[in-house]
C-alpha cells in the first residue's frame, strides 16, 4: 500500500498542474471524448448560435415585440419581417427573440432547482445508513409515479393568483413555473446521486478523509460530491431540455405565461387556429423549440460519453 | 401466485395514500377557497355562508378534512361540477374510455415500433441501422407532442385534406363506415403520442438488449450452433424485455401527460381535455378528480407492471 511513500506525487502535482505542461488532463480528455461525438459537437455550435441570437438579438433586430400593424396581419416571411408576422401584425422575429430568452431562462433555472433539490436529497439518502435514506427513496419513487403534467396544471391553477399578487405578473409566473417544473423533476437526480454516494462513501479516499477527522459535511462536499458530479451534469443538461418542453407545453395549453408575453409555446398556442392561412406562424416557433431541445439532448449525450470514465472511446 | 398478487396490492396502497396526501396538501395549501364565488355574491348573506362552511366542514382541522375527503373519494362521491351541473364521476366516466382508447393504442403502437427497432439496433451495434435509429430516437423525443400534432394537421388535414383534424365522438355512421371514419380520425392523435413514446422506448430496448447480448449464456447458445435469429428471439429478447416492462410502466405518467396535449390539439373529448377546460373554467372538483383518476391509473399501471414482472422473471418467487 501507499503508506511507505513520504509525499504522494499527486498531492503537489494535482492542483497547480496546468493543462499545457502535461499532455493528459481530465478536462482535456473529456473534451477529446466529447468531440468524437460528432452530433454533440455540431449541436454545441447550434445551441451557441441560438443563445447568441436570443441574448444579443434585441440589439441586432430592434423592432418592438408589441407594435400592432393591421396592414400586415399574418404576413409571410419577407425582408421587412424575416419570420413574418402574427395575427396582430406583430413582428415574429422580435417575438421569437423575446420568447427564446424566457424559454432558456426557465430551462436553466428549473434545471438548477432540480439539481439542488435532487443533490441534497440524494446526498442525504446516500449518507444515511438507516431508515431515513430508505424513506427518502420511497418518497422519490412516490413522486416518480405522480402524473406530472396534470399535477403541474393543478398547482398552477391553484396558486397563480397568489403569486401574481406577491411578485407581479411576469416574475410571479416565472418563479412558479420554475419551482414547479424543477420541483417535480428532482427524483432522477436524487437517485443518481444516491447511487454514486453509496459506492463512493466506502472508497479508500473517503475512509482516509474520515480517519483524518474530516467532518461529515467536509467528506461530502470536498471528497464525495466532486466525484459524483459527472452523471449529475449529464442529468442537468437533459433537465434543461425537459424544462423547456414542459414550459412550452404549459404555454401551449394556454396556462403558462400570460398572453402578452410571447414565449415559444405561447406563439404556437396563438398559431394553432391559423394553420391554414399562416403555416409559418406555427412552424417557426415549433422548429425553434425542436432545434434547441434536440441540440441540448445531443450535448447531454456527448457529455455522457465524455464524463463516463468507464466508457472506452 | 395469489399471495404475490396480494402482497403487491398491499404495497400499492401506501403509494396511493401518499399520492392522495400530496394532492390534498396541494389543495389545502392553495390560497383559493371553493366558496369564494359565494363570498363575492351579494345575494348570499354572511350567515348563510357561515352555515354552508360549517355544513361542508371547511373550518374543521386539516386531518379531519383529509379523512372526509379520502373517504368520499373512495365511496365514489367526487362532488358536483360547478360548470356542467352534473356529478363529477359521471362526467369522468363519460370521458375516460376515449382517453384509455387513445393512450392504450398509442402505447401498443409505440411498442410495435420500438421493440423491433431496438432489438435490431442492439444486435448490430454501431451499424448504419443503429446510428439512424438512434438519431431518429433523439429527434423523436426532442419533438414536443404539440408541435408534431400541429405539423401532422398541417400536412394531412390542411395541405393534403386526407384526415379530419377534429375528433368527433358521435359519428353519424354505422357498421364498416363507422370503423373507417373512427380509424381516420384517431390515427393522428394516436400517431403523435406513439411517436414520442416509441422514441424513448427504442433507446430503453436497445440498451436492455445490449446488456444481455454480451452475457455468457448467449455465447453458449451460439456455440451450440443455434441460428442467430433464434438466439436473438428466444434467448436474448425474452430476458432483455423484463426490465423494459418496468421502464414502460415508469413512462405511464408521460403517456397520460402526452394524452392531455394530444386531446387538446385534436379536440378529443377525453379526460385530458376535460382537465384543461375545467381549469380554464375554475371548476375545482373536476380538476381534483381528474388529477386523482390519472394518479390512480399510473399506480394501477405500476401494479400491472409488477405483476407482469413476476410472471416474466422466474427468479422472482411467488411464495
Amino acid at each position: 500500500m501507499a503508506g511507505s511513500i513520504p509525499a504522494s506525487p499527486s498531492a503537489d502535482a494535482a492542483a497547480p498542474a496546468p493543462a499545457k505542461q502535461r499532455p493528459f488532463s481530465p478536462r482535456r480528455e473529456a473534451w477529446r471524448r466529447f468531440r468524437r461525438h460528432r452530433l454533440a459537437f455540431v449541436s454545441l455550435f447550434v445551441l451557441a448560435a441560438i443563445v447568441f441570437g436570443v441574448v444579443f438579438g434585441p440589439w441586432l433586430w430592434p423592432l418592438p415585440i408589441n407594435e400592432i400593424d393591421f396592414s400586415a396581419m399574418l404576413a409571410s416571411p419577407s425582408l421587412a419581417h424575416p419570420f413574418g408576422t402574427d395575427d396582430l401584425g406583430q413582428d415574429l422575429l422580435a417575438r421569437m427573440i423575446y420568447g427564446g430568452r424566457i424559454s432558456l431562462a426557465v430551462g436553466l433555472a428549473a434545471m438548477l432547482v432540480s439539481l439542488i433539490v435532487g443533490t441534497i436529497v440524494g446526498a442525504m439518502a446516500g449518507m444515511s445508513r438507516g431508515w431515513f435514506g430508505a424513506a427518502l427513496m420511497w418518497l422519490a419513487d412516490l413522486f416518480l409515479s405522480l402524473p406530472q403534467l396534470p399535477l403541474l396544471l393543478m398547482i398552477i391553477y391553484l396558486f397563480r393568483d397568489k403569486l401574481k399578487a406577491m411578485f407581479g405578473l411576469e416574475l410571479g409566473i416565472f418563479i412558479m413555473i420554475v419551482l414547479v417544473i424543477g420541483g417535480l423533476r428532482w427524483m432522477p437526480v436524487a437517485r443518481l446521486v444516491r447511487a454514486q454516494f453509496l459506492s463512493l462513501r466506502e472508497k479508500e479516499f473517503v475512509e482516509a478523509a474520515r480517519a483524518l477527522g474530516a467532518s461529515r459535511l467536509r467528506q461530502v462536499v470536498r471528497h464525495i460530491l466532486p466525484n459524483a458530479l459527472g452523471p449529475v451534469i449529464v442529468a442537468g443538461t437533459i433537465d434543461v431540455a425537459f424544462a423547456i418542453i414542459q414550459e412550452s407545453t404549459l404555454s401551449f395549453l394556454g396556462l403558462g405565461f400570460p398572453p402578452d408575453i410571447p414565449t415559444w409555446g405561447r406563439l404556437l398556442f396563438d398559431a394553432k387556429d391559423r394553420l391554414d392561412s399562416a403555416p409559418h406562424f406555427a412552424l417557426i416557433p415549433g422548429a425553434a423549440i425542436f432545434l434547441t431541445v434536440l441540440a441540448i439532448n445531443f450535448i447531454g449525450d456527448g457529455l455522457r460519453d465524455a464524463l463516463d470514465p468507464r466508457r472506452v472511446l | 401466485m395469489w399471495n404475490y398478487l396480494a402482497r403487491r396490492l398491499v404495497i400499492a396502497i401506501p403509494s396511493l395514500l401518499g399520492i392522495s396526501l400530496i394532492l390534498f396538501t396541494v389543495l389545502a395549501m392553495a390560497p383559493g377557497d371553493p366558496f369564494s364565488e359565494l363570498a363575492t355574491n351579494p345575494n348570499v348573506p354572511p350567515e348563510v355562508q357561515a352555515a354552508l362552511r360549517a355544513k361542508f366542514g371547511l373550518d374543521d382541522p386539516v386531518l379531519t378534512r383529509y379523512w372526509s375527503w379520502i373517504t368520499a373519494m373512495l365511496h365514489g362521491d367526487w362532488g358536483f361540477s360547478f360548470v356542467s351541473r352534473v356529478d363529477v364521476d359521471q362526467l369522468i366516466l363519460q370521458r375516460l374510455p376515449t382517453t384509455l382508447f387513445i393512450a392504450g393504442s398509442a402505447l401498443l403502437l409505440a411498442l410495435a415500433i420500438a421493440l423491433p427497432v431496438g432489438v435490431i439496433a442492439a444486435s448490430r451495434p454501431y451499424s448504419w441501422f443503429d446510428r439512424i435509429a438512434n438519431t431518429f430516437a433523439f429527434v423523436g423525443f426532442s419533438l414536443p407532442t404539440f408541435f408534431t400534432g400541429l405539423v401532422l394537421i398541417l400536412v394531412f388535414s390542411v395541405w393534403l385534406g386526407w384526415l379530419p383534424f377534429v375528433f368527433k365522438s358521435d359519428l353519424p355512421y354505422t357498421g364498416v363506415q363507422w370503423y373507417w371514419e373512427m380509424a381516420k380520425q384517431s390515427i393522428m392523435p394516436i400517431a403523435v403520442l406513439a411517436l414520442f413514446q416509441a422514441a424513448s422506448t427504442t433507446r430503453f430496448v436497445r440498451s436492455a438488449v445490449l446488456d444481455v447480448i454480451r452475457l455468457d449464456y448467449v455465447t453458449t447458445a451460439r456455440a451450440k450452433g443455434i441460428g442467430s435469429t433464434a438466439v436473438l428471439l428466444r434467448h436474448v429478447v425474452r430476458t432483455a424485455l423484463i426490465p423494459v416492462v418496468t421502464l414502460v410502466a415508469l413512462q405511464m405518467p408521460g403517456v397520460f401527460g402526452g394524452a392531455i396535449v394530444t386531446e387538446q390539439i385534436f379536440r378529443v373529448p377525453g379526460i385530458g381535455s376535460l382537465l384543461i377546460s375545467s381549469i380554464l373554467a375554475n371548476d375545482t372538483p373536476v380538476v381534483m378528480a381528474v388529477t386523482f383518476v390519472l394518479s390512480c391509473l399510473v399506480v394501477l399501471s405500476n401494479l400491472i407492471a409488477d405483476i407482469l414482472y413476476g410472471w416474466l422473471d422466474p427468479r422472482i418467487s411467488f411464495s
